[in-house]
């Protein structure tokens, strides 16, 4: 990828793992499960996520409060605190995340796996210049390159990042850059090593929606150029419709549909999805009253037996209160849903 | 100025001139934030007004500057005929019976301390309504769509969506003619936030009230909305029906801003040109000359800088202030209004 | 339109709101509070000790036969410097007296001083940071630099020197009570003591004067003194506890030290355990009980306060409770 610039090369060299080939899985995360200790009780953040993504794809990972989509990708990398109980299975490339050392993880963090966040101000730290972080970024995990070099390196980030006069940036404090420049200096550090996935957590959530439009044209071209796998989370499904190729939709620490960014937004075959969907402003009319869903994100201290969508669900009935809906596919097409009644949500039809 | 049916009556709202420079600490008072820098609109009884923005357009700082929340620095805002900068503060408070406030964060706008029947009958208490307060509040919560039975109860065993409806209801006990509305939907969750958006325009028809919509989510205010004014670093650039600006929109600001917004709908998403705009946003503290827009405007020539641009009709058939006011370069791919 | 909009129950939950998440009783922030400390398991045994140590002062004639001033004599003698033995559990000093009536004759002294020397300088303390937290500005300054004077003059040259106007100036003596009283005391040491409360609250005050309820009481029409303390005070009490709690100990303890320099409660007939402490000291070689007799009380009784406080500060955790 660096040498498309031209100028210094120096993740290429003594590079001993491969990159993935188009197609390949990158991140295969079977059955997790995450359990948080608090005084109040057991909080059951993630109840049993499996999650694919492979090299050159963009995976959107859609859901609202207590879905459990960020969490699931903190305890992929071993960030969550010890009050978190993690089980299951994550394996970057085949190899096994959960439960590894945190050494281990730190040279899989930043370096093959790298995760932007939601807030630059805080996930930046203030009192060291941006490029300080960068060749911090950069020499954590690259020992053979020395400070100058990867004070070039850091310069040739930033302009990659669209950085104005990235030579002079380099060397300012977080506070003296836009929310959308610090995002963009984010990204520049989550490259600099050439990962093989990119997790990216609400990375535009707190943006303008001007600056967010450049910040998603920058990812995606980004992922053009490299073909690096993405983990975009987001609950704002415009921004899903724009960059995700496939889409997993969470709803209370579980799965409910899996597809193309296609199926998912025209073919739905779950009514979560499709209430989703229906509620949103954009496609109504105006004057016009919008359709909610009935209900709030259940507590997940106490999360609903079986189906966790059926108390706001039109479509439920005895069995989704007692029976967990397995995740089961509905057609040759890959696609995935988790209910019982997937059949009668014919597309087009409103319940 | 504004297009409006009955043009007889005085509007609720006149504003005219408002400006609001907030001083920056250690600049010995030189350096000001131009929050807001001479906004003007009227807004009639029981229409609504939708405020759009993004970060320091200064629209919050006006939604506040209309209640006296925030002293202005200059202008008028005239409610039902009455300069309320100029009233005293013992007559401003009977105003406060008349024009209430929604906050944005459902989490921080209730006393953590006190039961939301407290909450909600606070207002009354502090203007001695007579009558039965434990009654109002029980019907006050019902018409918000919560349990009346749960007055007793603490603001940290509800969740966002009704908390943001315990701060309606409370923002409704003294019967107030106009609400502004500062970003109410936008903390919550997305499937909840059209809950909050169809109690709000209940309310509106039912109660007779007018709105100031403040917010940033273009797609919410479209539909709640009769007017629509844009701002930008404290100026207002476009303000029309809100068909009209959404459907035509004249300044190259709002047309670069309904393209940013994402559309949930792939296809479309994917294929629609769009207007990137480049740079930031400029500080506040050192605006522009002529027209604020212009450093990251694609039309911008010297006049631009030289003269500030009037909020007027330039052929449209609602204000611009724009030199080159037009139609849009690009199709937007907004989602036309399904009829 | 008022159709309910809370979620429908899933069939056969009793119409209840546990259903919503939410428990048979509202979840004041006491019960909240009460639940976390009741986990502090060093904080509730000190809470035990502490009341027992209390009730016994209070109630101290029903824990010993003897006044605290009555000299023992056997046979017409006196009874002095008895070892701790059946009957005189503390033995008798060099008056005669019973050390363990003393002990807890004293205590009530010294607890009394504890308790309202905190409560005094919590109040005076919150006012201060209050109204200095909310109106900013000159006043602010104004409240802030007497406070900063405040914590600048030396606390025992302070005290000492305060202690000694009801000796010579009538109308300290009016304020103050006689010198080297109860009352004299209680007011030397809470003049010195209010500053660090003032501090935090108005610290506390600062952050939570900018969040939207006090701009929504603000937007109701609330006057000034509604929003300080109807809405702010309550938000800092979990703070305001802690620091009562601990200046309890404080109090003790500087209550001693004062005594024991000779400028506390005059010892010839009202015993505290700083005056104990302080008689006690010339006898320290041949009878040292004299002297770990009362300093075990103070001991015991400030580790109890302290052990009480971390358990508040926890269970007061104010991320929890408030905003």
């Amino acid at each position: 990828m660096a040498k498309s610039t031209g100028v210094h090369v120096i993740s290429d060299d003594l590079d001993e793992d491969r990159r993935p080939v188009a197609g390949e899985p990158v991140l295969e995360i079977r059955d997790l499960h995450v359990t948080f200790r608090t005084e109040d009780g057991p909080v059951y953040a993630v109840r049993g996520i499996d999650l694919d993504v492979a090299a050159g794809e963009v995976l959107g990972v859609v859901g609202e409060s207590g879905s459990g989509k960020s969490v699931t990708m903190l305890a992929t990398l071993g960030l969550l605190p010890r009050t978190a109980q993690v089980t299951g299975s994550a394996k970057f490339r085949g190899e096994e995340l959960i439960g590894r050392k945190p050494r281990e993880l730190q040279r899989i963090r930043g370096a093959k796996i790298a995760m932007i966040f939601q807030d630059p101000l805080t996930a930046l730290n203030p009192v060291l210049r941006v490029g300080k972080q960068i060749t911090e970024a950069i020499r954590a995990h690259r020992s053979d390159v020395n400070e100058s070099e990867a004070w070039k390196r850091a310069i040739e980030l930033l302009d990659m990042v669209g950085i104005p006069r990235p030579e002079v940036r380099v060397r300012e404090y977080p506070h003296e850059f836009s929310g959308g420049m610090r995002q963009r200096a984010m990204i520049a550090m989550m490259i600099a090593n050439d990962p093989d996935v990119i997790i990216a957590d609400e990375p535009t959530t707190a943006l303008d929606v001007t600056i967010q439009a450049q910040i998603l044209e920058l990812l995606k071209s980004i992922q053009e150029r490299t073909r690096t796998a993405v983990v975009f989370i987001t609950h704002d499904l415009g921004v899903i419709a724009r960059v995700a190729d496939r889409v997993q939709v969470l709803y209370a620490g579980r799965t409910t549909e899996i597809g193309s960014v296609d199926d998912v937004f025209h073919r739905s075959r779950h009514p979560y999805t499709r209430g989703l969907l229906a509620s949103l402003p954009g496609l109504a009319a105006p004057g016009r009253r919008l359709n909610p869903i009935v209900g709030s994100p259940p507590s997940m201290l106490f999360p609903p037996g079986g189906c966790a969508f059926h108390p706001r669900c039109p479509l439920a009935e005895e069995i989704c209160s007692t029976e967990q809906p397995p995740l089961r596919a509905i057609d040759e097409l890959h696609r995935r849903t988790a209910c019982y009644f997937a059949e009668k949500l014919v597309p087009g039809v409103e319940t | 100025m504004s297009t409006s049916e009955d043009g007889a009556t005085t509007p609720t709202l006149e504003v005219r001139d408002l400006v609001k420079n907030f001083p920056v600490r250690g600049g010995g008072g030189r350096i000001v934030v131009h929050a807001v820098s001479g906004v003007s609109f009227d807004l009639r009884r029981g229409k609504t007004l939708g405020l759009v923005g993004e970060s320091g357009s200064g629209k919050s700082t006006v939604g506040r500057c209309v209640l006296r929340l925030v002293e202005p620095t200059s202008g008028t805002v005239r409610f039902e005929g009455v300069d309320l900068l100029r009233l005293p503060n013992r007559e401003l408070r009977r105003y406060r019976k008349r024009i209430q406030i929604v906050f944005q964060d459902p989490y921080a706008s209730l006393d953590p301390r006190m039961t939301v029947a407290t909450i909600i009958a606070e207002p009354l208490k502090i203007h001695r309504v007579a009558g039965d307060r434990a009654a109002k509040v029980r019907e006050l919560l019902a018409l918000v769509g919560l349990n009346p039975e749960h007055g007793n109860r603490y603001p940290h065993e509800f969740s966002g969506g009704q908390r943001q409806r315990i701060g309606i209801a409370r923002a409704i006990a003294l019967e107030p003619t106009m609400l502004v509305l500062d970003e109410p939907v936008s903390a919550l969750d997305v499937s909840i936030q059209a809950g909050i958006v169809n109690l709000l325009e209940d309310l509106q028809d039912r109660l007779a009230l007018t709105y100031l919509f403040i917010a940033h989510d273009l797609s919410v205010v479209r539909h709640i909305s009769d007017e629509i004014a844009v701002m930008y670093l404290g100026k207002i650039m476009e303000h029309g029906p809100a068909e009209m600006v959404y459907e035509h929109p004249q300044h190259p600001y709002t047309q670069a801003l309904l393209s940013a917004v994402p559309i949930p709908e792939p296809t479309l998403e994917r294929t629609r040109s769009r207007i990137m705009l480049q740079g930031d946003v400029p500080s506040p503290v050192a605006p522009p000359s002529g027209c604020r827009f212009r450093t990251r405007c694609w039309k911008a020539q010297d006049i631009c800088a030289e003269e500030e641009p009037a909020l007027v009709d330039r052929g449209a058939g609602h204000p611009v202030a724009c030199h080159f006011a037009a139609e849009s370069p690009v199709a937007l791919g907004t989602v036309p209004a399904a009829r | 339109m008022t159709e309910i909009l809370y979620p429908p129950l899933p069939a056969g939950t009793a119409v209840s709101s546990a259903a919503l998440g939410m428990g048979e009783k509202p979840l004041t922030p006491a019960r909240l509070a009460w639940r976390r400390y009741r986990r502090h398991k060093v904080a509730m045994l000190s809470t035990v000790v502490l009341l027992f140590i209390a009730f016994m002062c209070v109630f101290a004639p029903l824990f010993t036969k003897y006044d605290p001033n009555t000299q023992i004599r056997a046979n017409g003698v006196l009874q002095a410097f008895l070892h701790p033995q059946h009957g005189h559990w503390f033995g008798t000093n060099d008056k005669a007296r019973d050390m363990w009536a003393n002990v807890l004759y004293g205590g009530r002294i010294s607890l009394e001083v504890g308790f309202v020397v905190a409560m005094v300088t919590t109040i005076v303390g919150t006012i201060v940071g209050v109204v200095a937290g909310y109106y900013g500005g000159w006043l602010d300054n104004l409240l802030m630099r007497v406070t900063d004077l405040f914590i600048a003059i030396p606390f025992l040259v302070g005290t000492i020197l305060l202690s000694r106007l009801p000796g010579t100036q009538a109308w300290a003596r009016t304020i103050m009570g006689p010198p080297q009283s109860v009352r004299a005391v209680i007011f030397v040491i809470a003049v010195f003591f209010w500053m660090p409360v003032a501090r935090i609250i108005r610290g506390i005050v600062l952050s939570l004067k900018e969040k939207e309820f006090v701009e929504a009481a603000r937007a109701a029409g609330a006057s000034n003194f509604r929003i300080m303390f109807r809405h702010l005070v309550p938000n800092c009490t979990g703070q305001i506890i802690i620091n009562t709690t601990l200046a309890v100990a404080a109090a003790i303890l500087t209550e001693s030290a004062l005594s024991f320099l000779g400028f506390g409660v005059d010892a010839i007939f009202t015993p505290t355990w700083g005056n104990l402490l302080s008689n006690s000291q010339d006898f320290l070689d041949g009878y040292p009980y004299l002297v770990w007799a009362p300093g075990l009380a103070i001991v015991l009784t400030v580790l109890c306060v302290n052990f009480i406080g971390d358990g508040l500060r926890d269970a007061l955790d104010p991320k929890q409770l408030s905003v």
